[in-house]
C-alpha cells in the first residue's frame, strides 16, 4: 500500500524549560498509509503532532511534505497544505448545530444550505451518519467526533492526524470509525494515528513509530508483534498485570454501599441528570462502571462523594442513610473519593502537597484538633503518600500544579487509598498515567478491596474495568444498567450494554 | 518581542519583592508627575516619605501615623479574608459609616449617664452595625445570586445618605445651635476613645487593629477556617470537595469584614473624629482595599502596608500644604501604588522571556 513518502520528519527536536519533549525524531509516513504514533503519556506524541500541525515550532530539524520543505507557521498554513487534525478534546459549541460548527472551522464557509448538503454527502460517503441541523449539545461523544472528522474531510486532506480518537467511543463506534479510516487510506489519504490502545493499532495500522521520553525507540509493523511486546517497547521494561488475592466472604449482611433510585439534577451546564440509579456494593467487591464520557459519570461521583446531595435514603452505607450528608460526614463513615479532574477539583493547583494532603485527609487521619491544623502530622501523612505511591516530586512543599499529570494522579489516588477506607469511589483512576504507574494504582485498589473495602471504579477504559472489576455496569444517559458479573462477559455484550453505536439507525436509512 | 511564561511554582522571591519594587516604581513615576507639575521631585518625595518620620515635626506626625494606620489595618484585615476566599467586599466604607452611626447612637442615647459599660456597648453596637451592612450583600448573593461587588459598593452611597440624615437630623447635637453634627464625644468621657499615651497616637482602635493582625495571622496559618478561606478562593471546586459550604463562607467573610469595618468606624467617631458629621468618613474603607492588596492579603504585610499608606497620607498632606501640590496629584500618587503593585505582581506567577526577532 505504501508507495511514496508523503511526510518526512527529519531530526526534529523541541525542548521546554526542564524537559526535552522531542529529541532528534525522524520518521516517514507514506501516501495512503495508516501510521501509528505510539507512546505513553509524556512520551512526546502530542508535541510532535502539534509541530506537524503548525501549532508549535521545532527548535531544530526539518520536515518535508510531498517532497517539498514543510514548516507551517500556523495551523491554517498546515490546513492549506492538506494537513488536518482531529483533537482528543473537541472544540465544538454545544449551543450551535452541526453545520454551524463546521462553518466556524472553515476559512471561507459556503452558504449554509450548500454546506448542509456537503456535510450529508461526506457523511454518507464515509459511513459517518450525521444530521447537519442537530444541536451539538444533544449529540453523543461519538457523534461529536464525527462532526470534527467531517469538518476535516471537507478540506480534502492529504494527511489526517487523529489524537486518541477511540477513547470516547463504544466498541461498535470504533468499528465504524475504523471502516471510515480504511476507506480514506484506500483513497490515498495518509493517517497519523495516535493511541496507546495496542489491540486497536494491531487491527488498524500499517506501521508504527514508538516514542519513549521524546525519542524514537522503535519502528515496527504492528501486525507482526503482540500487544505485550509493543507495550514493553513503550515502557522500556517488563510489565506485570495486577493480581487479585482470593476473594473473602465478609460477615454482616448490610451492603457497604447501597444506592436506591438515585435521581438528581446535574449541577453542571449541559450535564446529565442521574435517573433512578440503583446498585449495591458489598465489602471487598469492585464494581466497574463504564460509559462514554458525559453520560453522568461526573454527576454520579459527586452524588456518591457528597458534593451533590440527594434524598437521605438514596445512598446508604451499612444501613445508615447518607444521601443528604456532606462530604465530611461521609468521610467519617469511611468514604474516600477521587474525582476525575485532579487539578482544581481533587487538588488545589497552587497549594502544596502538604496542604493538599490536608484537603481530604483531615477527617480520617485526625490532622486537626479543635479546628487547629497539625501541620507536622499532615506533612508526615503527605510524605508517606509520596513514598508509598512513588510520586516523583522534589518534596512535599511543592505546589500541586508543578507535578506532571501522572504524578499528581498517583498522589491523589494514594492520598485517598491511604485513609483505611471502607468505601472507595474513583473516577478515571489511571487517566493520563503511564503504564507501570497505572498497574501500581490498579494493584493498590485491589489490595484495598482485599482488605474489605467496597470499590466503585468509573472508567472509560474497558480493559481496565475488565481487569479489576468483579461486576460491571454501564452508565448511559444518566441511567445505569443492571450490574453483571465480569466473568463470561464478551466485548459484544459490553458494546450492547453501552447502547451500541449511537445513530446506527440513521446510517441504515441513508445507506 | 517578549512573552510571559507561567512559572511551575509561584516565586517566593517575587512574592516578597513585589511591594518593594512597586513602591520604588511609584516613587519614580510620582517624581515624574510632580516634576511635570513644576515641583522638585526629590523634595516632594522626601516630604512624603521622609519628613513625617524624621523631619522637623516628626514628634507629632509619628503619632498621627498610628491614628491613620489603625482603621486602615483593621478594615484591610477583614477585607483580606474575604478577598482570599474570592468574595469581593468593596463596600467597607459603608460598613464603616454604619458602624460609626450604630456605635454613636448607643453612646448618644446614654448621654449623660456615666458608666463603664457604655463604651464597650458602643463598640459592640458598632461591630453589629458594620456586620448588618455586610450581611445585606451576603444574603442577596446567597439567596438571589447577586454580585456582591455591585451591591456592597452601592450600599456605600446609601450609608452616606443615612450619615447626612444622622448628622443633620436624628443624631444632631440639641445644644449645637443648629450646626450639623452630633455631640462631641471628647466632652463625654464615658463614651470617648482618647489617646492612651499622650502623643503616641495610640487609642483602642489601634490596639484592636494590632490584635486583629495577630488573630488573622493565626487563623490563616494554623486554623482550618483559614485553610478553607484560602481554598475557596484558589480552587472553588476543590473547596466543595473538601466540604466547604459556599453559603456559609460568603456569610462569614462578608459578616466578618463588615464587623471589623464597623469597629473601625466606631473607634474613629469616638476618637480622632470626635463626632458624627456629614463627612467624618474620609475614605478609609476604600483605601483599605489598596492596603489589603499592597500587603499581599497577608496580615503582617497589611500591617506594614497600612503604615506605609498612612505615611503617604500624612506626607501627602504636608506636600500639599508646604509645596502647594494639588490634592488630586497626591491621590493619583496613591493610586499609582496599587497600579504598580498589580502590574509587578504578574512576576510572581510568570516570568518574562525575551525572544529573538521573528520567532513566535
Amino acid at each position: 500500500m505504501t508507495t511514496e513518502a508523503l511526510l518526512t520528519v527529519q531530526g526534529v527536536t523541541k525542548a521546554y524549560p526542564g524537559v526535552i519533549a522531542n529529541a532528534d525524531v525522524s520518521f516517514t509516513v507514506g501516501t495512503g498509509e495508516i501510521h501509528a504514533l505510539l507512546g505513553e503519556n509524556g512520551a512526546g506524541k502530542s508535541t510532535l503532532v502539534k509541530m506537524i500541525y503548525g501549532l508549535i515550532k521545532p527548535d531544530s530539524g526539518s520536515m518535508t511534505l510531498r517532497g517539498v520543505p514543510y514548516a507551517p507557521p500556523k495551523p491554517s498554513a498546515a490546513r492549506k497544505s492538506g494537513v488536518a487534525m482531529v483533537f482528543q478534546h473537541f472544540s465544538l459549541f454545544e449551543a450551535l448545530n452541526v453545520a454551524e460548527n463546521v462553518a466556524l472551522g472553515m476559512e471561507t464557509p459556503p452558504p449554509m444550505r450548500d454546506l448542509a448538503g456537503k456535510i450529508r454527502q461526506v457523511s454518507n460517503d464515509y459511513g459517518l451518519p450525521l444530521d447537519p441541523s442537530r444541536r451539538v449539545g444533544d449529540l453523543s461523544a461519538g457523534e461529536r467526533q464525527r462532526v470534527e472528522i467531517v469538518r476535516c474531510l471537507l478540506q480534502d486532506p492529504k494527511l489526517l492526524i487523529m489524537d486518541e480518537p477511540t477513547s470516547v467511543l463504544t466498541p461498535q463506534e470504533v468499528e465504524i470509525l475504523f471502516k471510515t479510516l480504511r476507506q480514506l487510506a484506500s483513497e490515498g489519504t495518509a493517517i497519523l494515528y495516535i493511541s496507546h490502545k495496542l489491540e486497536e493499532i494491531r487491527a488498524l495500522c500499517d506501521a508504527a513509530t514508538i516514542l519513549r521520553r521524546g525519542r524514537v525507540v522503535a519502528t515496527c509493523t504492528p501486525r507482526d508483534h503482540t500487544a505485550r511486546e509493543m507495550a514493553e517497547l513503550m515502557v522500556g521494561s517488563v510489565l506485570t498485570p495486577p493480581e487479585r488475592g482470593a476473594k473473602q466472604d465478609w460477615p454482616g449482611n448490610a451492603a457497604a454501599l447501597q444506592v436506591t433510585n438515585l435521581s438528581v439534577a446535574s449541577p453542571i451546564q449541559f450535564g446529565t441528570a442521574l435517573k433512578s440509579i440503583s446498585f449495591s456494593v458489598d465489602k471487598g467487591e469492585v464494581l466497574g462502571i463504564a460509559g462514554v464520557a458525559g453520560n453522568g459519570q461526573d454527576e454520579l461521583l459527586l452524588a456518591l462523594s457528597g458534593e451533590l446531595r440527594s434524598a437521605p435514603g438514596m445512598i446508604q452505607s451499612f444501613g445508615e442513610n447518607l444521601g443528604a450528608r456532606g462530604p465530611n460526614a461521609r468521610r467519617h463513615k469511611g468514604f474516600v473519593s477521587a474525582p476525575e479532574d485532579r487539578l482544581g477539583h481533587a487538588a488545589a493547583p497552587d497549594m502544596s502537597l502538604v496542604e493538599n494532603a490536608f484537603l481530604t485527609g483531615n477527617i480520617r487521619k485526625g490532622l486537626s484538633k479543635n479546628g487547629f491544623i497539625n501541620w507536622t502530622a499532615t506533612r508526615d501523612f503527605a510524605e508517606r503518600v509520596i513514598k508509598a505511591y512513588d510520586v516523583r516530586t522534589p518534596g512535599s512543599h511543592v505546589a500541586a500544579r508543578a507535578l506532571s499529570g501522572g504524578n499528581l494522579q498517583k498522589f491523589v489516588v494514594g492520598r485517598e487509598l491511604s485513609q483505611e477506607p471502607a468505601v472507595i469511589l474513583i473516577n478515571q483512576p489511571t487517566w493520563g498515567v503511564d503504564a507501570s504507574a497505572a498497574a501500581a494504582i490498579r494493584q493498590a485498589i485491589l489490595d484495598r478491596a482485599e482488605e474489605g473495602a467496597a470499590v466503585v471504579v468509573i472508567s472509560q477504559d474497558l480493559d481496565e474495568l475488565l481487569e479489576i472489576a468483579d461486576r460491571f455496569a454501564v452508565l448511559n444517559g444518566g441511567r445505569l444498567t443492571v450490574p453483571r458479573p465480569v466473568q463470561g462477559l464478551t466485548i459484544d455484550e459490553i458494546g450492547l450494554m453501552m447502547g451500541g453505536a449511537h445513530g446506527m439507525e440513521v446510517a441504515h436509512v441513508h445507506a | 518581542m517578549f512573552t510571559l511564561e507561567k512559572r511551575p511554582t509561584p516565586s517566593r522571591f517575587w512574592s516578597a519583592a513585589t511591594p518593594v519594587v512597586a513602591v520604588l516604581l511609584t516613587m519614580i513615576a510620582g517624581g515624574i508627575l510632580f516634576a511635570l507639575l513644576g515641583k522638585d521631585p526629590v523634595v516632594a518625595i522626601r516630604t512624603i516619605f521622609w519628613d513625617p518620620l524624621f523631619g522637623e515635626f516628626a514628634w507629632y506626625l509619628r503619632g498621627q501615623l498610628f491614628v491613620k494606620a489603625g482603621p486602615l489595618i483593621l478594615i484591610a484585615i477583614g477585607l483580606s479574608l474575604g478577598f482570599r476566599a474570592g468574595i469581593w467586599n468593596i463596600g467597607a466604607e459603608g460598613q464603616y459609616i454604619m458602624g460609626a452611626i450604630f456605635g454613636a447612637s448607643v453612646g448618644l442615647a446614654a448621654f449623660p449617664t456615666e458608666s463603664r459599660l457604655i463604651f464597650p456597648a458602643m463598640i459592640l453596637a458598632g461591630a453589629f452595625g458594620g456586620w448588618l451592612w455586610g450581611m445585606i450583600p451576603a444574603i442577596l448573593k446567597t439567596r438571589f445570586n447577586t454580585n456582591e461587588i455591585l451591591v456592597s459598593l452601592m450600599l456605600v452611597y446609601v450609608a452616606e445618605k443615612i450619615l447626612s440624615k444622622a448628622a443633620l437630623g436624628f443624631l444632631r447635637n440639641p445644644e449645637g445651635a443648629g450646626f450639623p453634627g452630633s455631640r462631641n464625644f471628647s466632652s463625654y468621657p464615658a463614651a470617648s476613645n482618647p489617646e492612651l499615651i499622650a502623643g503616641s497616637g495610640m487609642h483602642w482602635g489601634v490596639i484592636t487593629a494590632f490584635i486583629a493582625v495577630i488573630f488573622a495571622y493565626i487563623l490563616l496559618q494554623r486554623h482550618i477556617l483559614g485553610f478553607q478561606i484560602k481554598l475557596a478562593g484558589q480552587a472553588p471546586r476543590a473547596a466543595r470537595f473538601h466540604g466547604v459550604n459556599p453559603t456559609r463562607m460568603i456569610t462569614l467573610c462578608l459578616g466578618l469584614s463588615g464587623a471589623l469595618a464597623g469597629l473601625a468606624g466606631v473607634f474613629e467617631v469616638t476618637g480622632p473624629a470626635g463626632q458624627i458629621s456629614i463627612d467624618f468618613n474620609v475614605g478609609y474603607g476604600f483605601t483599605a482595599i489598596i492596603v489589603a492588596f499592597l500587603g499581599r492579603l497577608n496580615p503582617i504585610g497589611i500591617l506594614l502596608a497600612g503604615l506605609l499608606m498612612a505615611l503617604t497620607y500624612i506626607g501627602g498632606e504636608m506636600a500639599s500644604t508646604n509645596l502647594g501640590l494639588p490634592s488630586a496629584a497626591i491621590q493619583a500618587f496613591q493610586g499609582m501604588l496599587l497600579f504598580f503593585l498589580l502590574a509587578v505582581d504578574v512576576l510572581t506567577n510568570f516570568r518574562i522571556r525575551l525572544f529573538a526577532k521573528g520567532a513566535v
